[in-house]
């Protein structure tokens, strides 16, 4: 690793991968940071690396994923795979471990491509042992060719659950039942945005495609759940819900959960780039013109971390900013850039097309994203939503306040699972937008990293 | 948030930090009738980023009056800690066991070693201490690397959960009646008749007496009533670790060890304006001199990193000045609001409510700068 | 709890709670617990309650895990490697759930 690039890309998905060739291609000098063993993300997480004997079970858009990978690995670039950016400031300095030993780099120009986390999705039980993501589901599926052994329980809200369902009866998965928390309420104002969906169809017919898969195999599809708890002592043994005002109970021991995803905000927000609340999809992303640039000029935030796309538009997003450095570092003209950028422009524009009916469709229930007193809101430090509620009512500035207060977000995962919580709290008691209501600050390190491993960084550079 | 229609206070407090937060208290317990206005989420606030000492040793060995303020404040602690466990709940973690501030070069030790006698001059030998060799310093603390000359110890010296401490005061602000108005960013004060106008972007507030507590914002809120509060930001930036566990008897002035078991490291000394970020530089300086002392630690995961404002006065030294020209007008201003909490809650307290002279107080008077 | 599809790859063995065990090779060190089924993988600091991997990807802390020697180490982003001496990071004394 050299001391300084031009340009570091935070992230190796297909919106990092994009950026990084985009420059690289008109000479850009970059270098490509991941935490992953393998280019890809998470979409694309081991394309081609893959342990399953049959890739086409994961479905053909996980496929069309290698020759993106394959592009990537014969770029000219530097790639680093098992290194996490713990660090990075507005001056373009990044701290960053790989395979354990601190190194530090400066850069000219960042482009944060670091994609989307899971959204929480609290309700009493969600810490047990036994309940996990659908997305953690997926990952065990692509990078170990891992399925559950007996029937799991899914649950919650989104395309994903849906993808995640088909996948498995695919794999011969036997799926104990779909808990369908969506709300049939919000068909209709989603109708309003489907006309302009009808430019990506594709995206409609896969979904009825998965749809109709799983009424086929005749899985137990319980819609408008709600109220939802998770039963067991030292494992998860039941799930028990509410459906049409009938109380519900399921023995299993995996539960699988999804309610959409949103941007990982932590890498941008360090940055020092401005974030605004997108209210239709219920979630902060940072502020980025058309090409990815933030408010921080040195700093590009591309894909599912600028705001959820889905990966097709965030391959085609990741390369407006490759185009617009190689242009502000003086490699290619306006004209080129505008030349090269007008067909990703339009093709973007198209995958785009869906995002508002999906984002309607699938809009979270305020009963899961505000849930009853006994639920925790931050699984590390233990925090309920009772006492988020508390301190909310007794008059409390706001989240980084409560934070100081029950050390709620002080833990490891550093407030990425209970954030949402706690603004969405906030906002209900104060009866405020999330937006006036604020987030967590963002504290390094944005990964693990040692007091040995920082103080080496000296050590690396007497010599 | 709620707040009271009521719009008329005996005292208005600007400022819901810890000192702010204190002197509510204090005076609140007295029935008067108190309204404390504090901004917003992400303001600079010192009380959110310290470290959490309540610290004696070498504070005043060039002002004898804040060496013998300290004193008291720090004897305080006990008492007023229990006190607010009582009427709270909340145990803020005290921990007086004493402190060390280890000396890695003859050059740090002779410095302590002034700066101690100078603070036992000052307060006739009340203040008590020991210079440590190295060989006195391993037998307390094993762990202690080879690198270490010694550490000045006192025993007077402790330190506290900062954020229990805050979140205590706050729930005793509060079970006390005290109308604490988040969300209101003072624009400004004037003086009508008898009484105090506050201005926020939201609504008026009057009071018979108004003080200043509001931090870094103090020098400009300060102003509008003809007082000169010359206030500055001084960076420190802090670590803290995750669990890891106890082996620390007593708190140090560069590693302490809360009372879950993370380790609390600082913490540095900038001189960079408004900017509360945190620097590679920095922080590598901070990993690197706590494993020079505890080698031990090299494997101990960083949970957070943070940069925070010191409020700064000239000398060092607190602010506590009462308006001449604006009886009732008070600025309170200091670094140390964790060492003074108790001292806040009652001295500080009774002064303002009472309107008359103190000499522990009397020297703290901003009137010192304007030489 | 999980299953591996047409299991024919390799195996390794790892030392998991002072049991010498065999677990796929190319995995995590999560998902080859997730294999042997050995949940709860820890038990909270804060009030010893179970926990298992989240996420999957990092993110949640939730599969912390003593790793030859080293504690906490996500056992989600680290790969099994033969003779790896792993050990759960339960409670010594079994807490009651709440
Ligand atoms: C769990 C999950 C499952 C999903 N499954 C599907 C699916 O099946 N189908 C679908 O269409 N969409 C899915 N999505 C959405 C899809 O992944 C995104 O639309 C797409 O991947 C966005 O691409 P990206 O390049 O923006 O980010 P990503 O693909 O997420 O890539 C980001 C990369 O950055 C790396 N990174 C992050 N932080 C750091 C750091 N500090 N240092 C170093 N590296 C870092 C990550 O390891 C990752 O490799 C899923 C999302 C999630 C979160
Ligand atoms: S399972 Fe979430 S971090 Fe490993």
């Amino acid at each position: 690793m050299q001391s300084a690039y031009q340009m570091v890309v935070i992230g190796a998905g297909p919106a990092g991968m994009a950026a990084a060739q985009t420059a690289a291609r008109q000479g850009v000098e970059v270098a490509v940071i991941d935490e992953q063993p393998h280019p890809g993300g998470q979409i694309y997480r081991n394309v081609n690396a893959s342990p399953l004997a049959d890739i086409d079970l994961l479905g053909k858009d996980y496929v069309f994923g290698r020759q993106l990978v394959q592009g990537f690995e014969y770029a000219h670039l530097d790639y680093f795979a098992n290194s996490g950016v713990w660090f990075l400031d507005r001056a373009g300095e990044l701290g960053i471990v790989q395979d354990g030993v601190h190194r530090r780099v400066s850069a000219q120009r960042i482009v944060i491509a670091c994609g989307a986390q899971e959204r929480a999705m609290p309700f009493p039980g969600w810490d047990k042992a036994g309940v996990m993501t659908a997305g953690a589901a997926q990952i065990l599926m692509k990078s170990a060719a891992m399925v559950p052994s007996e029937a799991p329980v899914l649950a919650g809200n989104g395309p994903l659950l849906l993808l995640l369902a088909w996948q498995y009866l695919r794999a011969g998965v036997r799926l104990r039942a779909i808990v369908d928390t969506a709300q049939s309420a919000n068909r209709w104002p989603a109708l309003r945005y489907f006309p302009q969906a009808i430019a990506a169809s594709d995206y409609l017919f896969k979904g009825l495609k998965l749809v109709s898969a799983i009424r086929r195999a005749r899985v137990p599809w319980f819609r408008e759940a709600s109220d939802l708890r998770a039963l067991g002592e030292e494992r998860l043994s039941a799930l028990h819900f509410t459906c049409r005002g009938k109380p519900q109970h399921i023995d299993t021991t995996l539960l699988l959960l999804h309610q959409g995803v949103i941007p990982a905000l932590q890498i941008a927000a360090a940055a020092g780039c401005e974030t605004r609340w997108n209210s239709l999809q219920q979630c902060w992303q940072p502020q980025v013109d058309d090409w990815g640039q933030s408010s921080v000029d040195s700093v590009f935030v591309a894909g599912d971390a600028a705001g959820i796309g889905g990966a097709r538009a965030a391959w085609l997003g990741g390369q407006l900013a490759g185009l617009q450095l190689a242009h502000q570092l003086g490699l290619i003209d306006a004209v080129k850039r505008d030349k090269l950028a007008q067909p990703i422009r339009k093709a973007r524009a198209r995958h785009l097309a869906i995002r508002p009916f999906l984002d309607t469709w699938y809009r979270v229930a305020e009963s899961s994203l505000v849930p009853g007193d006994e639920t925790l809101a931050c699984r590390c430090e233990e925090v309920s939503v009772g006492e988020i509620r508390t301190l909310a009512a007794m008059g409390c500035t706001g989240p980084n306040q409560a934070k100081a207060f029950t050390r709620c977000g002080m833990g490891p995962c550093q407030g990425r699972f209970c954030g949402s919580t706690v603004e969405q709290v906030f906002a209900s008691e104060t009866a405020a937008s999330p937006q006036q209501i604020g987030r967590f600050n963002t504290r390094p390190p944005l990964k693990p990293v040692t007091l040995g491993q920082i103080a080496g960084i000296a050590h690396n550079e007497q010599r | 948030m709620p707040l009271q229609s009521r719009q008329n206070y005996d005292t208005l407090i600007v400022g819901g930090g810890l000192v702010g937060a204190a002197v509510a208290c204090g005076i609140a317990a007295t029935g008067a009738g108190v309204a404390v206005l504090d901004g917003g989420d992400r303001d600079f606030r010192a009380s959110r980023g310290n470290f959490g000492l309540v610290w004696v040793q070498g504070k005043g060995a060039d002002f004898p009056a804040y060496a013998r303020l300290s004193g008291v404040a720090a004897r305080q602690w006990a008492d007023f800690s229990a006190e607010l466990e009582d009427a709270t709940g909340i145990d803020v973690g005290l921990q007086q066991t004493g402190g060390y501030d280890f000396c890695l070069t003859g050059d740090e030790w002779q410095q302590r070693e002034w700066e101690m006698r100078q603070v036992a001059l000052h307060t006739g030998g009340e203040f008590e201490y020991q210079m440590l060799d190295a060989a006195e310093l391993r037998q307390r603390i094993p762990e202690v690397s080879g690198e270490v000359l010694g550490a000045s110890y006192s025993a007077a010296d402790g330190h506290v959960n900062p954020l229990y401490l805050l979140r205590a005061l706050h729930q005793r602000m509060h079970d006390l009646g005290v109308n604490y108005a988040p969300g209101q960013v003072v624009q400004a004060s004037r003086r009508h008749n008898d009484e105090y106008v506050v201005s926020t972007l939201q609504q008026d507030y009057r009071a018979a007496k108004l003080v200043f507590c509001a931090g870094l914002s103090n020098q400009r809120l300060c102003r509008d009533l003809d007082m000169h509060i010359p206030v500055q930001p001084l960076r420190g930036q802090l670590l803290i670790t995750d669990r890891v566990p106890v082996f620390l008897p007593a708190a140090t002035l560069q590693v302490r060890q809360t009372r879950e078991g993370t380790l609390q490291i600082g913490d540095s000394h900038e001189d960079v304006g408004l900017d509360e970020s945190t620097t590679l530089d920095v922080i590598t300086r901070l990993a690197q001199r706590a494993v020079r002392i505890f080698p031990h630690l090299a494997a101990v995961r960083v949970n957070r990193a943070w940069g925070a404002l010191r409020v700064m006065t000239p000398d060092g030294v607190p602010i506590y000045h009462q308006s001449a020209e604006h009886p009732g007008a008070y600025a309170i201003s200091c670094h140390s609001g964790v060492t003074l909490a108790a001292l806040h809650a009652r001295e500080i307290a009774n002064w303002i409510c009472s309107g008359a002279q103190d000499s522990l107080i009397a020297p703290f008077s901003a009137e010192r700068f304007n030489v | 709890m999980f299953k591996i599809l047409g299991d024919t790859g390799e195996h390794l063995v790892v030392e998991l709670d002072g049991d010498e065990v065999t677990v796929p090779a190319g995995v995590s060190v999560a998902a080859a617990l997730l294999y042997l089924d050995r949940i709860p993988t820890r038990h909270s600091v804060v009030n010893g309650l179970p926990r298992a991997p989240y996420c999957m990807m990092g993110v949640c802390f939730e599969c912390l895990i003593e790793v030859d020697g080293v504690v906490d180490q996500r056992a989600c982003q680290l790969q099994v490697r033969a003779g790896q001496r792993l050990r759960r990071q339960l409670a010594t004394s079994k807490v009651e759930s709440a």
